[in-house]
C-alpha cells in the first residue's frame, strides 16, 4: 500500500489484508538496509488476528523512495508523518535493531502517538564496530558479510532453517545486496550516532517490551536487559535466537508480540 | 581500501553440515527419513496460519518435508542461493522454473547445446502449452541478443553442455540478460557447485539434475531448484505470476510478500502444489549421502577426466576429443576462467570409422557402463545419436555438438589406470 510522506511515495505492507484504520495499527519498523520483508512470519498473523498491520520501507529502503535520512532522529520525524499520512492517531510500534531506535525515539519525540512500543533485538546506544563502519562507508560487500554473520547466530550458518527451503542467511545477504548505494553506511552512523538520554527512557510512560536473541552477536541481549532495565515497567523477553528473530524464531517472537499487542 | 568481512564456511563443511541441526525430536545426527505425508497441528490457530502463510512450517510432503528441507537447504547454501526446492527429477525442475515465470505466449531463447531431454520439452511440449524456445548457438552471443523478442521472458543454457561440452560464457549472457532485464536460468548438473557457482558467474536461477554428480551413486531420480534471490522481478511488468496479485493464493502478491524470495515462493506455493512434482523423502536421504562427499569426489572425477582426456587424444583409433582440456577446444580459455579446477567429467570423442566403430567400442568396453546417464560413480558410455537425441535430425544433432560416430564418457571413480586399460582394449577392438 502506498503513502504519500513528507512529498514522496511510502510503501506499507499491510499483512494481506486492506488496511482499516479503525482497527488498532500495528506499525512495524525494518533495521538498517532491509524492508518490510523482514516481518513476513509476523506481519501476515499479525493482521489475520485483529490488527491493521503496516509494515513500512523507512525512505530509500525497499519499495520508499526518497533522500536517505542520516540520523535516528530523522529517520522518527519520518515515521510520524507516516502516521499522520496514514491517518493513523495513535499506533503500537514494533522496531527491530536500527528500527527499535526509530521507534524508541519517536515514542520518546511524540509519546500521544504511541500506544505501545516494542523493541526486538535492540541496544541503547547502539555501537557499530570501526570495521563495519568503514565498509560500509565504501560500499564493500565484506559490510553486507558482516551484517549477514553477525546478523544471524554463530550456529545459524549450518543450522535446519525455520522457514523449510529458504536459506536464512542467504536471504538476508541478498535483502541487503539490494539496498540502494549508501543506505547501509548512513543507517549505521546513524545508530552509532544515537544516545538519548537514561532520563528520558526513565519517563516513558507507555506499556514497553524488550525482546532479546540470547545468542544475538550484534545487540547482546544483556544490552536488551539493560533497555529493559532503565524503561519503569519494561517487560522482558529472551528468546533463542540471535538478531534475526523474525526469521530465527519466527513463532516464539510472534507470540511475544501477540501477548504484548494484545495488552496481555 | 580493502575490506575483510567473515566469511561462510567453505563448500566442503557446507555439503556435509548445512541445512541440518540434529533431530530436535531424538538428537540424532545423521538426517532422519520423515516418511510421513502430513504434519500434525498443535491447534486450529496454527493450522490457519499455516495454510494462509502466517507462519511457516510443514503441512503436507507435497509442500515441504524436513528431510528434503535439508537437501534444500544445504543446496541454497552450496550455491549461495536464498532457497531452493527440490523436485521429483531435473527435468521438473526445469518445467517448474518455466512454469513459474510464464504462461502461454511466453517466449525462451536457449542454447542448442543442451541435454536432449530438455530439448524436448522446449522444442516439443512446450509449444503445445503456448511457450516458444528460439535455440542459438552457445557462443554466439549476438545470436542470444538476436532472438530476444518482446515476449522473452528466460534466457537458458548448460553450464557445461551435455554431451557436447560446450562451456556456457555465463558472465556474456548474464551481461546480455541485464541488458534486457531478463533472468538467466543454468543448468549446472554437469559443473556442479563444487566446480563453479552461476550466481557468482551472473545467473539468476539455477537447476540441476540431482540423479548426477551431486548423488554420485546413481541410486535415485531428483532435481533441485535454487533461486539466488538477485533478480528485482518488480522492475517492470512482465512477471505478473510475482507482481500481480494471484487469485490462487488469496490475492498474494509475491513480489511484497518477500522482497528475494518470490520465485520460490511463488514456485513452492503454486508449481509444487499444482503440479505436484515433489521429492520423495527417501530421495532427499540417498541424495544427501551422496552430497555430504560432493567436492572429494568432483576432484577425482575431474582428475582422473584430465588423464583421459590426454590418453585419448594421443590414440591413433581416436578422430577428435572434445573436451575444454584439450587447447584446440574453442572454450578452452573460457573453462579455465570460469572453472579452474576443472569443469567437466563428462567428455565426447569421434571414433575413426563412424558408427560400426562405435559399436564395437561400446561392445568391448568392460569396466565402463553402457546406459543413458552421467555423473555416476561408476564409469559411463553412451552413444548418443541413437540414444538420448535420437529424436534429433542431423541438423540438429549437429548443432548440439554430435555427429553418428560421437561416443559420450561420463568419468567415474575407478582407479584410472583401470579405466586407461579398460579404453585400450575396446579402442583396439574398434580399429579391426
Amino acid at each position: 500500500m502506498q503513502f504519500i510522506v513528507e512529498g514522496y511515495p511510502a510503501y506499507a505492507y499491510t499483512g494481506g489484508r486492506p488496511f482499516a484504520p479503525s482497527r488498532e495499527a500495528v506499525v512495524l519498523v525494518h533495521g538498517a538496509a532491509f524492508d518490510h520483508s523482514v516481518w513476513q512470519w509476523q506481519s501476515r498473523y499479525l493482521a489475520h488476528h485483529g490488527h491493521a498491520v503496516l509494515a513500512l520501507d523507512l525512505p530509500a529502503h525497499g519499495r520508499s523512495p526518497g533522500a536517505i535520512r542520516t540520523t535516528i532522529e530523522a529517520l522518527a520525524q519520518w515515521l510520524v508523518a507516516f502516521l499522520d499520512a496514514a491517518g493513523v492517531e495513535k499506533a503500537a510500534l514494533v522496531g527491530h535493531s536500527m528500527g527499535s531506535l526509530v521507534t524508541l525515539q519517536a515514542a520518546l519525540a511524540r509519546p500521544a502517538r504511541v500506544s505501545r512500543l516494542a523493541l526486538v533485538g535492540t541496544s541503547v546506544p547502539m555501537p557499530v564496530g570501526d570495521a563495519f563502519l568503514a565498509a560500509a562507508r565504501d560500499d564493500s560487500p565484506a559490510a553486507f558479510d558482516m551484517e549477514t554473520v553477525w546478523g544471524h547466530a554463530r550456529s545459524a550458518v549450518l543450522a535446519s532453517s525455520p522457514v523449510p527451503g529458504v536459506s536464512l542467511l542467504g536471504a538476508s545477504r541478498q535483502l541487503n545486496g539490494h539496498s540502494r548505494r549508501g543506505v547501509l553506511a548512513a543507517d549505521l552512523a546513524a545508530c552509532q550516532a544515537y544516545r538519548p538520554s537514561n532520563e528520558s527512557l526513565a519517563a516513558l510512560a507507555m506499556p514497553v517490551l524488550v525482546v532479546a536473541g540470547k545468542r544475538d552477536q550484534m545487540t547482546p541481549w544483556k544490552a536488551g536487559k539493560s533497555v529493559a532495565e532503565r524503561i519503569p515497567g519494561a517487560r522482558f523477553a529472551c528468546l533463542d535466537a540471535g538478531h534475526s528473530m523474525m526469521s530465527e524464531a519466527p513463532r516464539p517472537l510472534l507470540f511475544a508480540l501477540r501477548d504484548f499487542l494484545s495488552g496481555g | 581500501m580493502a575490506h575483510s568481512g567473515p566469511k561462510p564456511p567453505h563448500p566442503d563443511t557446507l555439503a556435509v553440515h548445512a541445512g541440518q541441526s540434529p533431530d530436535p525430536a531424538t538428537g540424532a545426527r545423521a538426517v532422519p527419513i520423515y516418511q510421513t505425508s502430513s504434519f500434525v497441528f498443535p491447534d486450529t490457530d496454527t493450522a490457519a496460519a499455516l495454510f494462509n502463510m502466517e507462519t511457516p512450517g510443514h503441512v503436507y510432503s507435497r509442500l515441504s518435508n524436513p528431510t528434503v528441507s535439508v537437501f534444500e537447504e544445504r543446496m541454497a547454501a552450496l550455491e549461495d542461493g536464498v532457497g531452493a526446492i527440490a523436485t521429483s527429477s531435473g527435468q521438473a525442475a526445469l518445467h517448474l522454473a518455466i512454469a513459474t515465470l510464464m504462461g502461454s505466449g511466453g517466449h525462451i531463447v536457449a542454447s542448442s547445446s543442451l541435454y536432449g531431454g530438455s530439448h524436448n520439452l522446449l522444442a516439443y511440449t512446450l509449444p503445445r502449452f503456448g511457450i516458444e524456445t528460439t535455440f542459438v548457438p552457445a557462443r554466439e552471443l549476438d545470436a542470444w541478443r538476436g532472438a530476444i523478442r518482446p515476449a522473452t521472458r528466460l534466457l537458458f543454457g548448460e553450464s557445461v553442455g551435455n554431451p557436447s561440452v560446450d562451456v556456457l560464457d555465463v558472465p556474456a549472457l548474464a551481461a546480455i540478460a541485464g541488458e534486457h532485464h531478463l533472468p538467466l536460468l543454468v543448468d549446472a548438473t554437469v559443473t556442479t557447485p563444487a566446480l563453479g557457482r552461476p550466481f557468482e558467474q551472473g545467473a539468476h536461477l539455477v537447476v540441476h539434475s540431482a540423479t548426477k554428480f551431486l548423488s554420485g551413486h546413481g541410486i535415485v531420480i531428483g532435481g533441485v531448484l535454487v533461486d539466488g534471490g538477485r533478480f528485482d522481478w518488480s522492475a517492470d511488468r512482465r512477471f505478473p505470476t510475482l507482481t500481480e496479485p494471484y487469485e490462487g493464493f488469496h490475492g498474494m502478491v509475491f513480489a511484497e510478500e518477500s522482497s528475494t524470495s518470490a520465485f520460490l515462493l511463488r514456485a513452492r506455493r503454486e508449481g509444487l502444489r499444482d503440479f505436484g512434482a515433489c521429492m520423495a523423502p527417501a530421495t532427499a536421504f540417498h541424495i544427501l549421502q551422496g552430497l555430504e562427499t560432493l567436492p572429494l569426489r568432483m576432484a577425482r572425477h575431474v582428475e582422473s577426466t584430465s588423464r583421459i582426456v590426454r590418453f585419448l587424444a594421443q590414440h591413433e583409433a581416436v578422430e577428435r576429443v572434445n573436451h575444454p582440456e584439450v587447447a584446440s577446444h574453442p572454450d578452452h580459455a573460457l573453462a579455465r576462467r570460469l572453472y579452474p579446477r576443472g569443469c567437466s567429467a563428462i567428455l565426447s570423442f569421434e571414433l575413426k570409422g563412424g558408427r560400426e566403430a562405435g559399436r564395437r567400442f561400446i561392445e568391448a568396453l568392460g569396466l565402463f557402463s553402457h546406459l543413458a546417464n552421467i555423473g555416476d560413480a561408476k564409469s559411463l558410455v553412451i552413444h548418443p545419436a541413437t540414444t538420448t537425441h535420437f529424436r534429433m535430425d542431423d541438423a540438429a544433432l549437429a548443432a548440439a555438438g554430435i555427429t553418428p560416430g560421437t561416443v559420450r564418457l561420463s568419468i567415474g571413480l575407478e582407479h584410472p589406470d583401470d579405466l586407461v586399460e579398460d579404453l585400450s582394449r575396446a579402442l583396439r577392438a574398434a580399429l579391426k
